[in-house]
């Protein structure tokens, strides 16, 4: 059975509907890219998985229980979490701070769960104490996953990690979730350039408009001349 | 997770390079420009009028407080603040004047103080009352409002209603008279430079230092303070971490109406009256403060509140008293021109 199963779900904001039926899967251990251009429904798939954003149709089964009308505050419980594209760190507190408020529902004493964070990503060691607010954009992508672990998720979904990097942090924070998925957590990605995203993937989609364009293994897509041409930069 | 994390580092971590400070020159300038001018008009300034405006400005930081927690994580500015205060200030007024001397119990005036000790037993009290009204008022107006996605501007605009309810629910129970707290008189202290404090002044700066520091140790060292301000900082974020809203909702209304029902009861005893009114015109230091401080920023709105009581008490050396709530307004309107996010707004917030 698969982990997170969208099947045919329908959404968008106000009076638009931006999704028009999206199906997806991702079984325990993959990790799956989502591309597509710009204005395709990427994000707002994210935050419909995430329960920001109401299912109008179809149905989201995570672990084999429906979410689709699950408030996003009950989602993070059920170990599903989210790193939003931009404004994913909560600014004016402190760095630590925005690893507590990740470990908001746990009830146990999580010190040393912020331990393991600081020195998985080590940067943000370096002073805890320090508002989120002024961190670089790498530093900043790496304190949203971090807070998005703390919950001991199985499956994050991470809306365009690498975007607006500078390519040596694309790599550290590629590096990163490669070492997040190897300690078994499932990993949704979605991404824009995404050659680095599909590379190391078990499996890529693209979306196209709101709707399922193409599905194949990550390698597959991209020695897909047309993917490659239309959604990869040539 | 199946496994622990390696935590072990990929060589190419060091390409990213070690955190740097960033160094703002915006506030520490400012902080620097305005003690200069302080120092600078001191010798022309009555101390009288400083020491009294610092004690105004501890009330206006009780109402701005709270004031400007509401609008940070509920994101409207609530007009019903000033008659949050009225309300406690009556509710207080009935406890010492009325329930308290109908048990048998009276005081007119404790230790140095013009209030008796019964007004002690009515601050927390009244308190309590004004939190469950708040709730209440939540619960019955503003969720409803909140629920069908109506805008900031109209949930500020239904506040307006309810201040105008809850000022003429205040006029139908006591009349619009001026009451006073059962009082009797007593020595004022006598500094040097001809500063003279009423003891009631003490007591008001106190429990103000205590409240504020309350709130302060509230919001940065517990679960739910941080919780509150994770929600103002970035709602959705908040929501996807597990932060639900009800709770946070409750505990921002039950500080703001906490310190706004203190505020009122020490107003009262600060004026040495009670009309119902007089929140209402309260109104104008609170936002003042809350918009100087930039709004939804505590620590600014309570600098700023005690910035407001001084300049507007000092303002009546050379002007009629009048004009306090006008030198408030402009204080406003000349820090919105200059920094339009108000004094206190840090860099690299992030907003």
């Amino acid at each position: 059975m698969a982990l997170l199963e969208v099947s045919a779900v329908v959404s968008g904001y106000g009076q638009t509907e931006i999704l028009h039926g999206v199906s997806l899967t991702i079984d325990d251990g993959e990790i799956v890219t989502i591309i597509g251009p710009n204005g395709c429904g990427k994000s707002t798939l994210m935050k419909t998985v995430a329960g920001l954003v109401n299912v109008w149709d179809g149905t989201v089964n995570f672990r084999g229980k429906d979410i689709s009308s699950t408030p996003p505050e009950q989602i993070a419980r059920t170990g599903l979490c989210f790193v939003p594209q931009t404004r994913n760190v909560f600014p004016t507190l402190s760095i630590r701070e925005n690893l507590e408020m990740g470990a908001f529902l746990r009830k146990d004493d999580f010190t040393w769960r912020i331990e393991e964070m600081y020195r998985f990503f080590p940067d943000l060691a370096l002073d805890p104490g320090r508002r989120a607010g002024s961190l670089s954009g790498g530093q900043r992508q790496m304190l949203a996953i971090a807070r998005a672990l703390m919950l001991d998720p199985t499956l994050i979904l991470l809306d365009e990690p690498f975007a607006g990097l500078a390519p040596a942090m694309v790599y550290l924070v590629l590096d990163r979730v490669l070492e997040i998925n190897r300690s078994g957590v499932s990993v949704l990605l979605v991404e824009q350039n995404a050659r680095q995203a599909l590379s190391v993937s078990n499996r890529g989609y693209v979306l196209v408009s709101g709707e399922n364009r193409l599905e194949d293994k990550g390698s597959a897509l991209l020695d897909n001349p047309e993917v490659s041409r239309l959604y990869l930069g040539g | 997770m199946t496994r622990p994390l390696e935590t072990r580092l990929s060589p190419l971590s060091r390409l990213a390079g070690p955190i740097r400070r960033q160094w703002s020159p915006g506030h520490t300038t400012v902080a620097i420009v305005l003690a200069a001018l302080a120092i600078g008009l001191l010798p022309f300034v009555h101390m009288g009028l400083v020491v009294n405006g610092v004690f105004l400005g501890a009330i206006i930081a009780l109402g701005a407080v709270g004031l400007t927690l509401i609008y940070g994580i509920l994101h409207f500015a609530n007009f019903a603040h000033g008659d949050y205060m009225t309300m406690g200030a009556y509710v207080a007024l009935f406890l010492t004047a009325s329930f308290f001397p109908w048990l048998g119990v009276t005081s007119d005036g404790f230790g140095p103080f013009t209030f008796g000790f019964t007004l002690l037993i009515a601050l927390p009290v009244a308190a309590i009352v004004v939190i469950a009204g708040a709730i209440l008022l939540d619960r019955f107006v503003y969720r409803r409002l909140r629920d069908r996605g109506v805008s900031d501007l109209f949930m500020s605009m239904s506040s307006m209603g309810v201040a105008i309810a809850l000022r003429g629910l205040v006029q139908m129970i006591w009349g619009g008279d001026i009451e006073t707290y059962p009082r009797e008189s007593k020595q004022v202290f006598h500094l040097p430079m001809d500063v003279r404090i009423p003891p009631d002044a003490i007591f008001i700066a106190l429990m103000a230092v205590a409240l504020v520091v309350t709130v302060y140790l509230v919001l940065t060292r517990t679960r739910i303070g941080k919780a509150m301000r994770a929600t103002a900082d970035n709602p959705e974020l908040a929501l996807v971490s597990g932060i639900g809203t009800r709770g946070v909702t409750w505990w921002t209304w039950g500080i703001g109406a906490a310190l706004a029902a203190t505020a009122g009861v020490l107003l009262a005893v600060f004026q040495g009256q009670l009309l119902p009114i007089m929140g209402w015109k309260f109104l104008i230091p609170v936002f003042s403060a809350v918009i100087l401080g930039g709004i939804g920023n505590p620590y600014g709105a309570l600098a700023a509140a005690f910035a407001i009581g001084v300049t507007s008490e000092v303002s009546t050396q050379w002007m009629n008293p009048s004009y306090k709530p006008a030198v408030a307004f402009a204080m406003m309107i000349a820090v919105l021109l200059i920094r339009p996010k108000g004094l206190f707004t840090m860099a690299g917030s992030g907003r």
